[in-house]
């Protein structure tokens, strides 16, 4: 079992195993296995593509966690120029799960602000698995005051599993944090554009969503509770996380369907992790088109335009 | 109560038992703290209060609309906004059961009632949430809701005041619940805009997605005594940090100390402590 792949990636694993021992054999004797190799290459492809052709949410939800899937860093130094991280909520600490400071974006001055799980065991711990602190989202929206102050628009990357739950984060005001965050993004005098990259969770992934355009990677997620705290409460065991995933909708092209997302950019064959720079310049071109078409608004469109897409968010009679 | 008592006592008895018989059935009720047997309607008078410990039992959201505001001049405002299920979500049971069976026990068509009136003479917008629709957890339909409640208070230039007590978002609308946190932030963005007050009154639980929004970011942030308030609940912490939670963890009078409440009001002070309030923040003259 090969821990770079996941369950049902299993097939294309072997197969991938396969191709690097001909590779071997073939720089040992010499003999002409091109061929063969292209074989099993397109093989591969195929397989591939006939895996993820019909990935059920639970499949989806898995390669949004996916221990390769690239992170806000990772995007960040292959999208932006200049990224010069910004440090503190200037009240209580330094959060390392959301990261944000300035950069460039093709020479245009951005504020940057994302999520951060972090990649070694080390990192991990540094950044607490991307589970934001309430500093963490007070530091957050003082990048984006910031941005609003400079005429900079904000660029946010989601990707964490929830906000913090735990007892420090609890006496300093979790919810107050996630909830102005929601307020003031409401009505921040910048064009604001929010990408799910991996895990959007719950109100802690909110807590950096609110904006003007919202992008989704095919193969994130984004939902109210994880899979196993739907399937805890409502069925009972979190067991059955693979059928709460499916009830609630969780991907991006549900969600997409539902008028919930705005935008789904296509990831590389076999998710983002297998070919980082090309979803990276997908990403980017998103990233450039729409903000083009939100800096043409005059400042009190866009809020107005903002506002109107909140307002419309909801199925009642 | 018709037992086998009935037939051994005789008729004269019976006809006087029937008499008392016609207060409604479950007189009593258990105070869930100190355990006390209590009279429900010396309880309700009591504003479902212990009287002996002093402990806030559940108020629906019309037992706490009608002891908040004055008696006349009532108006319930958007009553008729109804939920659908769009997901055609299902659990255990359907979310469309649940729905009905909630709307039976409660009389409610949502977990969020809003009604224009007065409180001390002063003109307000209440939203009171009811924990027993669906936990009081929060959907399209709540959301919508607290949205109208806001356009009438900025429409007449009123204040809004809203008792929130939920589990969180309602997981049966999945991302449609979520969004709504962010819809009722944006619409009390407006109220501050105005300079049209929005008093937050916690009341016993309030959790989750409704306490990441609209609960916690009043102009004034007030809860009942002993309330619990949070944004995970206490078992998930429990089950993330491996650690016993501090004694009086996710009180009102832990999140006072702790800087996130303005106040803590006892039941009984809410209408002349709100109303006051409201008179100093919109001008008007001392009551």
């Amino acid at each position: 079992m090969n821990p770079n792949y996941l369950d049902f990636e299993q097939p294309i694993a072997e197969l991938e195993a396969k191709i690097e021992e001909l590779r071997l054999v073939g720089n040992d004797h010499e003999l002409n296995i091109t061929e063969q190799v292209d074989k099993l290459r397109n093989q591969t492809v195929k397989l591939t593509e006939s895996i993820f052709s019909n990935l059920t949410a639970w499949q989806v939800s898995q390669l949004a966690r996916h221990p390769q899937r690239p992170n806000s860093l990772e995007y960040f130094s292959r999208i932006f120029t200049e990224f010069d991280e910004m440090h503190g909520d200037r009240h209580y600490g330094d959060d390392g799960a959301i990261i944000g400071g300035t950069a460039r974006l093709e020479g245009q001055p951005v504020m940057v602000i994302g999520q951060q799980k972090g990649r070694s065991v080390q990192e991990k711990v540094k950044r607490n698995f991307g589970s934001p602190m309430p500093e963490g989202y007070r530091k957050a929206l003082r990048l984006m005051e910031f941005a609003e102050r400079f005429r900079m628009p904000v660029l946010t990357f989601i990707d964490t599993a929830g906000a913090y739950p735990g007892i420090g984060a609890e006496e300093r005001g979790q919810s107050e944090a996630i909830a102005f965050n929601l307020q003031k993004m409401s009505s921040l005098k910048t064009p604001i554009i929010n990408t799910v990259i991996g895990e959007g969770g719950s109100g802690g992934a909110l807590a950096i969503g609110v904006g003007d355009h919202l992008l989704m990677l095919q193969y994130s997620t984004y939902s109210v509770i994880s899979p196993e705290g739907c399937a805890s409460i409502l069925f009972k065991t979190s067991e059955r996380a693979a059928d709460a995933a499916e009830a609630m909708g969780i991907t991006a092209h549900r969600l997409h369907e539902l008028g919930l997302v705005d935008e789904v950019l296509q990831e590389p064959l076999g998710g983002a992790h297998r070919d980082l720079d090309l979803m990276s310049a997908h990403l980017k071109q998103a990233l450039v088109r729409n903000l083009a078409g939100l800096q043409e608004k005059s400042p009190g469109d866009l809020l107005d335009r903002r506002y109107k897409r909140l307002m419309s968010y909801g199925n009642f009679n | 109560m018709s037992s086998w008592l009935d037939k051994l006592v005789p008729s004269i008895i019976r006809s006087e038992s029937r008499a008392k018989a016609n207060v409604p059935e479950g007189v009593w009720d258990k105070c869930g703290n100190c355990g006390a047997v209590l009279y429900r309607p010396e309880l309700e008078k009591n504003l479902n209060v212990c009287p002996k410990c002093e402990h806030h039992m559940t108020l629906s959201a019309t037992q706490r609309i009608a002891f908040f505001l004055d008696p006349d001049g009532q108006v319930e405002v958007a009553a008729d906004v109804e939920p659908v299920d769009r997901l055609k979500f299902k659990d255990s049971k359907r979310y469309k059961d649940r729905l009905v069976a909630a709307q039976k026990t409660t009389g409610q068509k949502d977990a969020l009632k809003v009604v224009k009136g007065t409180v001390e003479q002063v003109p307000v917008v209440v939203a009171a949430f009811d924990f027993t629709f669906m936990g009081g957890s929060m959907g399209s339909v709540v959301g919508e809701k607290f949205v109208r409640a806001v356009n009438v208070c900025l429409e007449h230039k009123l204040p809004l005041v809203c008792f929130p007590t939920s589990g969180g978002a309602r997981m049966q609308e999945a991302l449609f619940s979520l969004m709504q946190m962010a819809k009722t932030a944006a619409a009390i963005e407006k109220m501050q805009q105005e300079r049209l007050p929005f008093i937050s009154c916690m009341v016993d639980p309030c959790y989750g997605g409704v306490s990441a929004s609209l609960a916690m970011l009043g102009d004034l942030n007030m809860a009942e005594p002993g309330a619990r308030i949070g944004f995970a609940g206490p078992r998930v912490i429990e089950q993330t940090v491996r650690q016993t939670l501090p004694e009086g963890f996710q009180r009102s009078e832990f999140l006072l100390e702790h800087g996130a409440l303005d106040m803590v009001v006892a039941r009984q002070d809410l209408r002349p402590v709100i109303s006051r309030q409201l008179r100093k923040m919109m001008h008007l003259n001392a009551a």
